[in-house]
C-alpha cells in the first residue's frame, strides 16, 4: 500500500538508498505495525492489572475450588449438588451448552435441507409455504423468538398436580415442568444389546465397501441404506429379546406437587431448541437454495439425458456439485447458532453463560477470570467446529483428473 | 497514511484506558454535575420508573438524597438500571458512583464488592405460593419447582433452607426479576420466593394477586441497603450521613414541610443537623446545610417509607422492625454531633 508511489523511481536508480528502497521501508513498516501492536496489547494488560489491583479486586484462579451452594435447574452427565465446587459448574454449563449446539446444529441442518429443497420445489403450495417459512422466521429477532417459544411452551400445558394423583405412578407425561418418562435402567446382559449395535454398525460399513467394489467391478447395485437400516435396528432388537429383555423402565412418582424420578427434559431446553433450530434452519435453508441454484441446470438436463431417476439425479448429481458451495455459509451458521445458544440466559436455560458467566460470575466477582475461561471456551468450540467443516469441505471439493 | 491512523487510534485507545483515582468521586460528581446511581430494572416501591421514564421508590429517594446534599438539587442523579448480575461489575468498574438497588448487606459482599454504608430497610426472604396449592407452610414444600432470580443472596439462601430441612426442591433462575414473575404466574414453578418486600411488590404484577398468598416463614437476615466503592471514604461518609440525616430528621420530627422553621429552631440536636451550629457538613467536604438540603426536597426517612412502600401504597408494608428504635424497630441512625 505504502510503496506504489514511489516504487518506480526506486526500480530506476542503480543503487537507491535505504529510505528509498521499498522492500526495506515495507518491513520498516511491519516491524513498527507489529511493535505498534504488541505495546497495545501491553498496554491493556498492564492497565486491567493496575486498575484491578487499585481496586482490590483479586486475581487467580483458586475460587473454582470453593463450593458453589446453589441448585441448578438441569446437570445432564455431571454429578452435581449444591455442595459441588465452581469448577464443577463450569462443567455443568459447559454440558449443557455443548448438548444444546450439537442437537440445534443436527436439526437446524436438516430442517434447513428440507426447507431449502422444498423451495425450489415444481408444486406451488410446498414453494409457496417454503418462502413464507424463511421469510417469517429470519427477519424477527432471536430474543422474541425464544421468548416466545417459551410461553408457548409453556403457557398451554396443564401443570402436573391437574394431570397426576399424589403417590401416582407416570411412566410418560408432559405437562409445564418438562417432558417427563421412566427412566431406562440396564440389567445384567444389556451391554450386550450395546455390542450388537456396533457389530452392526461396523458390518454396514463393509457391505458399504464391498457394495461399491462390486458396483465398480459389475455394475450390479446393492441396497446399501436398507440392508443397513434393517441390521442396525433388528441386530440390537433381537438381541434385546434373546437376553429376557434386561432392560427395566423406572416410573416417576408423583409427590406433593411434582413428578420425582424419571427422566425430565425440561421446557427451557425445549424452547431454546425450537427456537434455535427454527430460526438457524430458515438461513440454512435459502444457503442450500442458493448452493442448488448454483448447479448449472445443463447438469440436470444431462442427468435426465442419461436415464437417471428423479430422486438420483438430486443425490447423485446436483446435491455433491452443490455442496461445494453450501459447506462454507454453512459453518457461520453452525457457528452462529452455537454463540446465540448463550441468549439462553433469558429463560432460564444453565448453559455456561447463564450458570457460569452470570451466576459464578455474581457470586464470586471474579469476571477477568470467567469471562477469559468463557471466551476460550466459545472460541474452541468454534474453531473445533470449523475444523471440522473445513476438513469436511476438503474431502468433497471437487476432484479434477 | 492507514499507518499513522492505526498509531492515533490505539494511542487514543490506551489513554481513555485509564481513569481518575479511587480518592475523587466526590470531585468526579462535581465536575460531571450529576450522581450516577445504580438501581432495579424495575421493583415497584423500591426503584421503579413511571411511563414517562421518572424512577420512584426508597431506593431512588436515596439516591436523591445524595444529589440534593452534593448539589442541593434532587434531580441532579441519573439512573443506571442493573440487573442482580451486573450490580457489583458496574459499582467496581465506576460505571456508577453508588449502588442503590435493594442490595443485601453480607460479609463477602462487604470485603468483595464494596462498601454498605447502613441499612435502609431490614427485609427477610419469604415464600409466595398460590392459595389453591393448599400449603401453609414453607416446611411442606419437599419436591416444589421453586423461581427466583440468578446472582442473589436469595438463590443461596433457598438451597440452604432446603438442604438444612433436607427437603428436595427444583430451582429455576431466571436474570429478570419481570421473567421471574411470568414464569412463576404461568405456573412454571409452585413457589416464588425472594426478600418479603420484594414479595409484596411483584405480587402486585400477578394477574391475579389475591389469588396468592406470603408464608410465614421468614428464613434470612436481609439487611438491604446502598453501598459505594472501596477506597474512598470521603464519598463513603457523604452515602453513610444522607442515609443518617434522613433517619435522625424523622426522629427529630423535622420533615420536608416543617424544614424551613425548624432551621431556626432553639433544640441545639436540630441546629446541628440543619447546619445552623457546627461545621459537620465541611468535614466531609460538603456544605453546612447539606442535612436541611435533602430534608426540603427529598423528606426525611419517614415520609420517603410512607410515600413508597407504606401502607397507603399498592406494597402495603408495615413499618415494623423498620419503624424507629424509639417506636418499636430497629432503625437507629448514629447521632449527628
Amino acid at each position: 500500500m505504502a510503496n506504489n508511489n514511489s516504487s518506480s523511481a526506486a526500480s530506476a536508480a542503480p543503487k537507491a538508498s535505504f529510505w528509498r528502497d521499498p522492500d526495506k521501508r515495507a518491513i520498516i513498516y511491519q516491524v513498527a505495525v507489529v511493535a505498534v501492536l504488541a505495546w497495545f496489547v501491553y498496554a491493556i494488560i498492564n492497565n486491567t492489572a493496575t486498575n484491578m489491583e487499585q481496586r482490590g479486586l483479586a486475581s487467580g484462579f483458586g475460587f473454582l475450588s470453593t463450593s458453589a451452594g446453589f441448585g441448578i435447574i438441569s446437570t445432564p452427565f455431571v454429578e452435581y449438588s449444591e455442595e459441588s465446587s465452581y469448577f464443577t459448574v463450569f462443567l455443568v454449563g459447559l454440558v449443557n451448552t455443548i448438548i444444546m449446539a450439537f442437537i440445534g446444529c443436527v436439526l437446524a441442518l436438516i430442517l434447513g435441507f428440507i426447507v431449502g429443497i422444498a423451495r425450489l420445489s415444481s408444486n406451488w403450495l410446498v414453494k409457496k409455504i417454503a418462502t413464507f417459512y424463511i421469510e417469517l422466521f429470519r427477519n424477527v429477532p432471536l430474543l422474541l423468538q425464544i421468548l416466545f417459544w417459551y410461553s408457548a411452551v409453556l403457557k398451554p400445558l396443564p401443570g402436573p398436580r391437574e394431570l397426576h394423583e399424589a403417590g401416582e405412578k407416570v411412566f410418560f407425561s408432559i405437562n409445564n415442568r418438562g417432558l417427563i418418562f421412566a427412566e431406562p435402567v440396564g440389567q445384567p446382559g444389556f451391554e450386550n444389546v450395546w455390542y450388537a449395535f456396533f457389530a452392526a454398525i461396523i458390518v454396514t460399513w463393509v457391505i458399504k465397501k464391498w457394495a461399491a467394489i462390486r458396483q465398480m467391478k459389475t455394475g450390479q447395485q446393492f441396497p446399501v441404506f436398507l440392508t443397513g437400516l434393517v441390521l442396525i435396528i433388528g441386530a440390537p432388537l433381537v438381541t434385546y429379546l434373546v437376553m429376557g429383555r434386561p432392560l427395566n423402565f423406572e416410573p416417576a412418582e408423583m409427590s406433593r406437587f411434582s413428578l420425582r424420578g424419571g427422566v425430565t427434559v425440561i421446557p427451557e431446553f425445549v424452547a431454546l431448541l425450537l427456537a434455535l433450530v427454527v430460526y438457524t434452519a430458515s438461513f440454512i435453508a435459502e444457503i442450500v437454495r442458493a448452493g442448488i441454484q448454483a448447479v448449472s441446470h445443463g447438469q440436470t438436463e444431462a442427468a435426465s439425458a442419461l436415464g437417471i431417476k428423479p430422486t438420483h439425479r438430486m443425490r447423485l448429481v446436483v446435491v455433491p456439485q452443490a455442496m461445494r458451495v453450501i459447506v462454507p455459509p454453512l459453518t457461520s451458521q453452525f457457528l452462529n447458532l452455537t454463540k446465540n445458544s448463550s441468549l439462553a440466559t433469558a429463560i432460564a436455560y444453565p448453559d455456561l453463560f447463564s450458570v457460569f458467566a452470570g451466576t459464578t460470575l455474581n457470586q464470586t466477582g471474579q469476571a477477568v477470570e470467567i469471562m477469559a475461561m468463557t471466551l476460550a471456551v466459545y472460541l474452541t468450540l468454534s474453531l473445533l467446529t470449523s475444523g471440522f467443516m473445513n476438513w469436511y469441505n476438503s474431502r468433497i471439493k471437487l476432484v479434477e483428473r | 497514511m492507514q499507518f499513522i491512523k492505526t498509531i492515533a487510534v490505539s494511542a487514543a485507545l490506551a489513554a481513555t484506558a485509564g481513569f481518575a483515582h479511587a480518592d475523587e468521586t466526590l470531585d468526579a460528581v462535581k465536575e460531571k454535575g450529576f450522581v450516577q446511581c445504580g438501581v432495579s430494572q424495575g421493583l415497584p416501591g423500591f426503584s421503579n420508573p413511571d411511563d414517562q421514564g421518572n424512577w420512584t421508590g426508597l431506593d431512588v429517594d436515596f439516591c436523591r438524597a445524595m444529589a440534593a446534599a452534593v448539589f442541593n438539587d434532587a434531580d441532579a442523579v441519573k439512573f443506571t438500571p442493573l440487573s442482580a448480575k451486573v450490580r457489583f461489575t458496574a459499582l467496581t468498574s465506576g460505571e456508577i458512583d453508588v449502588l442503590s438497588r435493594n442490595t443485601t448487606w453480607t460479609m463477602s459482599r462487604d470485603s468483595d464488592f464494596g462498601e454498605f454504608v447502613g441499612v435502609n430497610y431490614y427485609d427477610g426472604q419469604g415464600f409466595m405460593v398460590p392459595k389453591s396449592l393448599g400449603v401453609s407452610s414453607a416446611m411442606e414444600l419437599d419436591g416444589a419447582a421453586v423461581c427466583t432470580n440468578t446472582g442473589t443472596t436469595t438463590e443461596l439462601n433457598v438451597a440452604d433452607f432446603f438442604r438444612a430441612n433436607k427437603m428436595n426442591y427444583t430451582v429455576v433462575a431466571f436474570e429478570k426479576a419481570d421473567e421471574v414473575v411470568a414464569a412463576y404466574d404461568a405456573g412454571r414453578c409452585d413457589v416464588y420466593t425472594t426478600d418479603r418486600s420484594g414479595l409484596a411488590a411483584q405480587r402486585t404484577k400477578l394477574s391475579a394477586p389475591d389469588d396468592h398468598v406470603v408464608l410465614p416463614e421468614i428464613i434470612s437476615k436481609e439487611p438491604l441497603g446502598p453501598l459505594v466503592r472501596h477506597g474512598d471514604n470521603q464519598w463513603g461518609d457523604i452515602a453513610r450521613w444522607t442515609l443518617n440525616c434522613m433517619i435522625n430528621a424523622e426522629e427529630m420530627g423535622v420533615t420536608s414541610a416543617n424544614a424551613a422553621d425548624m432551621a431556626s429552631s432553639a433544640n441545639p440536636g436540630i441546629k446541628r443537623l440543619m447546619g445552623t451550629e457546627g461545621d459537620l457538613g465541611g468535614k466531609i467536604g460538603l456544605g453546612n446545610d447539606f442535612c436541611a438540603n435533602i430534608i426540603a426536597s427529598v423528606g426525611n426517612y419517614g415520609e420517603s417509607y410512607d410515600r413508597n412502600v407504606g401502607p397507603d401504597t399498592p406494597l402495603k408494608l408495615d413499618r415494623g422492625v423498620n419503624a424507629l428504635w424509639s417506636q418499636g424497630g430497629i432503625l437507629y441512625a448514629a447521632p449527628q454531633r
